[in-house]
């Protein structure tokens, strides 16, 4: 698992990768992670001259403090080894592997980065790496996927392909991504790594947009894959904290500082056991506090 | 780098650049279209020209139809461009990127 590991991960936003308006103005929008897309979003005869516009707007655009990710091509595609080495010498920070099947693709992909690393004079390690799960076996082996790698920063369950793969299509309740959707949330958490929930591509159904966010983040997902930066903010709001949960994040991390200062190990809050756990779930109340502005900079509630 | 068959790459689409290479006996001539030619035509014919140097093309025929593209965004079709017309781009120049 690649350091930084609490970093927010709410949104992935995907942006076509031979589309220039796109690709110029992705980071305006406040997405956690931006993924420029080589694969997918782009037809066979213009794989090559999206490859050069992704790498030269990474060398000149500013996108601010978000993580930047690459979907490049396929393993069993004549672009893929072109995508891994032109990213890498741009510096792109992580590399997300399509249609990931077994921890032997992430392990082949790891060696590839290496050697373009190697090649290029980028720090060894420096390239992260995240692994989409896109089928049944894929949804199987992700306990072993989400493990194979240092570099691996998370994985991400993406359900047009995978649906297909089930003989089954997409349905309003999401009844047939429950497995998939447990596995890879079960394999990211064992692993360490970020869980990615899959793209709602129905831009007209806010409503189903919102009850499909609620539900992930009930489960645990740190995030949403997204193809509209519309869909931003509303994620944002369902992954925000409530005042109060704020307010008690404060006073654990306020009583978890007092104790360290006194030198006593476990302490009590009113009453209650504060423990790790309860101490990690501050940590990232605040942190997400802070992403969503609730909070100053002392962590302090800022009233609406 | 030889060119050795007209290419074209990008599109007509808003921030874009569309930019088609042919062969040319010598020099370079740069036949541009934009509609901030007056403000910018100087800066996107040389964006071109320099991505031409590092790539050593030094005889090429090139018409750019512009529609607001940012450097970077020029530089990348020109390379596009230049890696079809030279049949390089599965192996790419990867010094000049």
């Amino acid at each position: 698992m690649a350091e930084n590991e609490e970093r927010l991960r709410r949104t992935m936003m995907f942006v076509p990768g031979n589309n220039p308006a796109m690709v110029k103005d992705a980071g305006i929008y406040g997405a956690d992670s931006i993924m420029f897309d080589l694969e997918d979003s782009v037809s066979m005869s213009e794989k090559d001259a999206a490859r050069v516009l992704v790498y030269e707007a990474l060398q000149t655009q500013d996108y601010g403090n978000a993580e930047l990710v690459v979907r490049v091509n396929g393993q069993d595609t004549p672009y893929y080894a072109n995508d891994v080495k032109a990213m890498v010498k741009a510096g792109i920070d992580v590399i997300r592997l399509p249609k990931t099947e077994s921890p032997a693709m992430v392990h082949q992909l790891e060696d590839d980065i290496l050697a373009a690393e190697k090649e290029f004079g980028r720090e060894a390690g420096s390239t992260h790496l995240m692994a989409a799960i896109e089928s049944a076996k894929g949804v199987l082996n992700a306990p072993q996927i989400a493990a194979a790698s240092d570099r691996m920063i998370g994985i991400a369950l993406s359900a047009e392909d995978y649906t297909t793969d089930m003989k089954t299509h997409r349905y309003p309740d999401g009844a047939e991504l429950v497995f998939a959707r447990n596995m890879v949330l079960h394999a990211a958490r064992a692993a360490g790594v970020a869980a990615f929930d899959t793209v709602f591509t129905n831009m007209d159904d806010t409503e189903g947009f919102y009850r499909e966010t609620e539900y992930i983040h009930q489960l645990g997902f740190d995030g949403k894959s997204l193809v509209n930066p519309r869909q931003i903010a509303m994620v944002n709001k369902v992954y925000e904290p409530t005042e109060k949960e704020v307010l008690n994040a404060k006073n654990v991390i306020n009583a978890i500082e007092e104790a360290r200062l006194k030198g006593s190990g476990v302490i009590s809050m009113n009453g209650q056991m504060v423990d790790r756990p309860v101490v990690l779930r501050a940590q990232r109340v605040m942190r997400l506090a802070k992403a969503s502005n609730l909070v100053d900079e002392e962590g302090n509630y800022i009233e609406k | 780098m030889e060119i050795k068959e007209t290419a074209v790459a990008g599109t007509l689409e808003s921030s874009d650049i569309q930019i088609m290479i042919s062969k040319a006996a010598t020099g370079i001539q740069i036949d541009l279209q934009s509609d901030v030619e007056k403000q910018f035509g100087d800066q996107i014919r040389k964006v071109i020209t320099t991505t031409l140097n590092n790539l050593d093309v030094t005889a090429a025929k090139v018409k750019a139809v512009d529609k607001g593209a940012l450097d970077c965004v020029i530089k990348a079709r020109t390379i596009a461009a230049v890696q079809r017309a030279s049949q390089t781009t599965d192996q790419p120049a990867w010094e000049v990127l």
